[in-house]
């Protein structure tokens, strides 16, 4: 039998005014990061709601990252901000409830920076992978 | 001074009505037993005093029922408030959720109350229940008299009162009270210092016990959206799951979240809930985070107050910082 090596789900949030165009830009300089990211564009990182995130990983994602303009750079002038304050309290209730903090993520990326985009991502793909399969938080309903 | 009782209440409830000041009361009717207290609106001065209780079972917060019955007609209603409910209905101002000028709004002295889930897990089969000074005499069918010193059948909210003071009234019965200082953040501290692994058997142990009727939600001053996100039958999340899915965490998790920063922690979801579940404990955690990360925030302590999730600073700590940090986490 043949064994496959264990390929996480990664689902990234990306605003599209700076992270996705990072992601861009690491595609143009031929920078590589594994094809297991899947991106999803949102307006602002403040577009994403915490049931965006938990509704991820309830149907299969094993890790989510979520991508915006660096702190004070918004280009809706302050949506990031709302977004750490946000994300700061969601992941301190999934630690609480004794889910891996290390499967969820907040990381600043501009749109020059296509290599912090692709360093990122390897990085949090390679942390995701070592801590194996999403069982906290999947719903068995969801899988295909 | 003089005692707060039922008759107090009762009296100053006539009088309101027969000036013409209010034309209803919101207030407790008696049930089939003593502790079957329920929210009724009171119309005339036979009503009142036929229904109308005031005992160690009205922990019911009227606040949300304002909001409603205000809409109902341009008359003033009259409510009455415990220190606790008043934040909520401070909160429930400041979101503009009702018209103050359509209420009439009396502050009720709180000696910390009990409901009957707290009241079976010492006694079965009650007959009737009563005060009397500090203690409760429960007579049971089997057990004769029980006669229990009052803290020990307090709701768990009431244990860790935040508050003997009204922050919002037109009218006070009794003496004004303080902000207690309380350790009700200790239960949080306790989960917290558990290993993640224990924490996730805690919480599924407890959340899935969840029946989904949606007590909670309904009976939160917080929870008070027209069109609730649980509602929508596409939503996939409408009812009840297979209980060792992540669904009722995701359920109650989102349900704490829509309410962080206007949470008032009166804890009547962990009250309403028919499979004790430490509900409160989810928004505690909130709320000791916005203290921990944010500055101390009472959510209504004010009418206007600004939550600290719809407010930021340039300083605020990251999201990858903001979990507390320690060999605790997974």
């Amino acid at each position: 039998m043949q064994v496959t090596e264990y390929k996480p789900l990664i689902v990234a949030f990306c605003c599209n005014w700076c992270s996705y165009a990072g992601a861009d830009l690491a595609g143009n300089n031929r920078l590589s990061y594994p094809a297991d990211v899947k991106i999803i564009r949102v307006p602002c990182s403040c577009r994403v709601n915490p049931m965006f995130i938990l509704r991820a990983f309830q149907r299969g994602a094993d890790g989510v990252i979520l991508c915006g303009c660096h702190p004070g750079d918004c280009h809706y002038t302050t949506g990031n901000y709302y977004t750490r304050r946000r994300m700061a309290l969601l992941f301190s209730m999934l630690d609480y409830l004794g889910i891996e903090r290390e499967r969820t993520r907040v990381e600043w990326v501009s749109a020059a920076e296509g290599a912090k985009f692709a360093a990122t991502m390897n990085d949090f793909v390679k942390t995701v992978a070592a801590l194996g399969e999403n069982k906290r938080l999947e719903d068995i309903r969801c899988k295909k | 001074m003089q005692e707060i009782n039922r008759d107090t209440l009762i009296a100053r409830a006539k009088e309101l009505l027969s000036d013409g000041t209010v034309d209803r009361v919101l207030g407790w009717r008696c049930g089939e037993f003593d502790y079957d207290v329920t929210p009724a609106v009171f119309r005339s001065a036979d009503e009142l005093d036929t229904g109308f209780v005031f005992n160690i079972f009205c922990g019911a917060n009227f606040s949300k029922y304002l909001i409603k019955e205000t809409a109902k007609s341009e008359s003033r209603v009259l409510v009455f408030l415990k220190p606790c409910d008043t934040y909520s209905f401070n909160q429930l101002l400041t979101e503009h959720r009702f018209d103050r000028s359509r209420v009439y709004a009396i502050g009720v002295p709180c000696d910390g109350m009990s409901d009957v889930n707290t009241l079976k897990l010492r006694a079965e089969n009650i007959l009737s229940a009563h005060e009397n000074g500090d203690a409760v005499e429960i007579e049971t069918l089997y057990d004769g008299k029980i006669t229990l010193p009052r803290e020990k059948i307090l709701s768990e909210r009431c244990r860790f009162c935040k508050s003997k003071k009204h922050v919002a009234y037109d009218e006070l019965l009794g003496e004004e009270g303080d902000v207690c200082d309380n350790s009700r953040f200790d239960e949080v501290k306790r989960i917290e210092a558990m290993t993640p692994d224990e924490r996730f058997e805690f919480w599924r142990g407890e959340l899935s016990r969840c029946i989904r009727c949606n007590a909670c939600r309904d009976v939160c001053p917080a929870c008070t959206c027209e069109k609730c996100v649980f509602d929508n039958p596409n939503s996939g999340v409408s009812n009840k799951a297979a209980a060792n899915s992540f669904e009722e965490q995701m359920f109650h998790i989102i349900r704490a979240f829509h309410v962080v920063g206007r949470c008032t922690d009166c804890g009547e979801c962990s009250r309403v809930c028919p499979q004790h579940i430490p509900l409160h404990l989810l928004n505690r955690k909130f709320i000791s985070d916005i203290d921990r990360l944010y500055g101390d925030y009472q959510a209504g302590a004010e009418v206007g107050g600004r939550a600290p999730v719809v407010n930021f600073s340039a300083g605020d700590p990251e999201p990858s910082d903001a979990v507390e940090g320690g060999a605790n986490h997974a």
